[in-house]
């Protein structure tokens, strides 16, 4: 369980980090950022890159900047700088309770947002996060700046559109409306462990009706994504058992789910239908 | 380079000059290089918490932390829990609420609990729960861990 050699590299600028990754992209060079996923797979020998490009140092990541439209989030910015609001308007509360789902205290002390975009997981919080509300991924290389939509980015199982000497510089979220609602649920086998299936999901309410309804999914599909058929369930009724129930429905039908060895198709479609339906309550609470 | 490089790690305010592999992680070079065995190592994958120590103020899994990223850091592990012959209330209510058995898991549960309790000293008894969810213990069943803690959390607060 020791990971093999490799060659660490310290860049202190955003330029130098970029140049390195550029020089060891052809030679399995890696970002290394919290570590919390990386090192792990390099203990099991899954991943044996020759060399990291450790951006823990690099100045100027490790913001979060509100301009009133936008949430930027830089690549240092670890989970826990979420455990309390970062903004007033409710983006920052439901990323402060969304944030409580992700691993445990001490790994959310060291992992970061942008990691666990890097990553792809499709159980992942941050991941889901990105889907639901529409983020922006900003990828650099000494070629240039791309902007990625969420939608773009994820491309299967722990897999994205970031190029090799590409580094997601930071992400952006947009803000939410002020009267938005949202609610999240996950469920997992075991407290801190990745959800089998989680939802989030906003709204706002107009006239008592929902509109702007977007249902996003989690861990139950190889990359997370929003769901238009359990928005359309959603959007010009008013909040309600039933309404809620039919929008778990709808998202039950429309996904492909992953299958493991524990858990068939059939039962995930089944946790779907209620993971969808709970954080449509928690919006109410 | 994969060559050893020099490093300087502070442990419980000691200064250890070593030399690593970038591959050795902060557990092993905590035990190996600097001696300092106290610190326990169970899964080697994030997954135990065996390993925790509190690396600048944050309670963290060393066997996830590269040894050369904590050079000039201040390390706390806990050997540097007890103030000479007088335990930390930590260690004390673990004492006094049966809070270990094989021990094995303690010191991890010990700088997990006291590396949260020194950030946020007015966490609710619920996410107490939560937190120390974080790490395993084969023995206990829990049960005392949470009073151990929920006590010394009382105690830290006068
Ligand atoms: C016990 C345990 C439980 C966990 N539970 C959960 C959970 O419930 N939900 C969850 O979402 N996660 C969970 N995680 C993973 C954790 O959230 C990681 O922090 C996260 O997946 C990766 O972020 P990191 O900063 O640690 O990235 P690293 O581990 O450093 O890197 C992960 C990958 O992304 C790449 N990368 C990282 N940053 C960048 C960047 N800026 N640009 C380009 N590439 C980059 C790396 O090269 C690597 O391939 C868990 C981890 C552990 C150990
Ligand atoms: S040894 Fe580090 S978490 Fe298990
Ligand atoms: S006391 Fe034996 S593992 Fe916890």
């Amino acid at each position: 369980m020791k990971p093999a050699p490799f060659v660490r590299h310290v860049p202190r600028t955003l330029d130098e980090a970029l140049k390195i990754l550029t020089d060891v992209a052809g030679e399995d060079g890696r970002v290394l950022a919290g570590g919390q996923s990386l090192v792990p797979i390099m203990a099991f020998r899954l991943a044996k890159p020759a060399h990291l490009v450790d951006i823990n140092e690099v100045e100027g990541l490790d913001k979060i900047a509100d301009d009133g439209k936008t949430l930027t989030i830089g690549a240092r910015v670890r989970h826990a700088a979420f455990h309390q609001p970062v903004t007033a308007n409710p983006l920052g509360a439901l990323l402060s309770y969304v944030a409580r789902h992700i691993a445990h205290y001490p790994i959310r002390m060291r992992g970061t947002f942008c990691g666990s975009l890097a990553h792809a997981d499709p159980s992942s919080e941050w991941c889901l996060t990105s889907a639901t509300l529409g983020a922006v991924m900003v990828a650099k290389s000494v070629k240039g700046t791309r902007d990625i939509k969420a939608a773009e980015f994820f491309d299967g199982i722990m897999s994205t559109n970031l190029k090799e000497d590409e580094l997601l510089a930071e992400m952006r979220l947009p803000l939410l409306p002020a009267d938005a609602k949202f609610g999240f649920y996950e469920f997992s086998r075991r407290a801190g462990d990745f959800a089998m299936a989680a939802s989030l999901v906003t709204y706002r309410l107009d006239g008592g009706k929902i509109v702007d309804a977007r249902v996003g999914l989690g861990g139950a599909e190889a990359s997370p994504r929003r769901i238009p058929e359990a928005e359309a369930e959603l959007n010009g009724k008013a909040p309600s058992d039933a309404a809620f129930r039919a929008a778990g429905e709808a998202a039950s039908a429309a996904i492909e789910p992953l299958e493991d060895h524990q858990t068939d198709a059939a039962y995930r479609r089944d946790l779907v239908k209620v993971v969808v339906r709970r954080a449509l309550e928690h919006s109410l609470t | 380079m994969t060559d050893k490089t020099a490093i300087t790690l502070n442990i419980n305010g000691k200064d250890y000059a070593i030399e690593v592999e970038p591959r050795r992680t902060l557990a092993d070079a905590i035990r190996e290089d600097c001696g300092q065995t106290g610190t326990h190592i169970g899964c080697e994958h994030g997954v135990c918490g065996a390993c925790t120590v509190i690396v600048d103020g944050a309670p963290v899994r060393s066997c996830l932390m590269f040894a050369a990223q904590a050079d000039g850091k201040t390390i706390r592990t806990v050997e540097g829990l007890a103030d000479g012959d007088r335990l930390h209330p930590m260690q004390q209510a673990f004492m006094d609420n049966h809070g270990l058995q094989c021990g094995f898991c303690t010191p991890g549960f010990l700088m997990l609990a006291v590396g949260v309790l020194e950030r946020e000293p007015n966490i609710s008894d619920e996410d107490l729960i939560d937190v120390l969810s974080s790490n395993l213990c084969r023995c206990t069943g829990y049960q005392n861990i949470i009073k151990s803690v929920r006590a010394a959390a009382q105690e830290m607060r006068k």
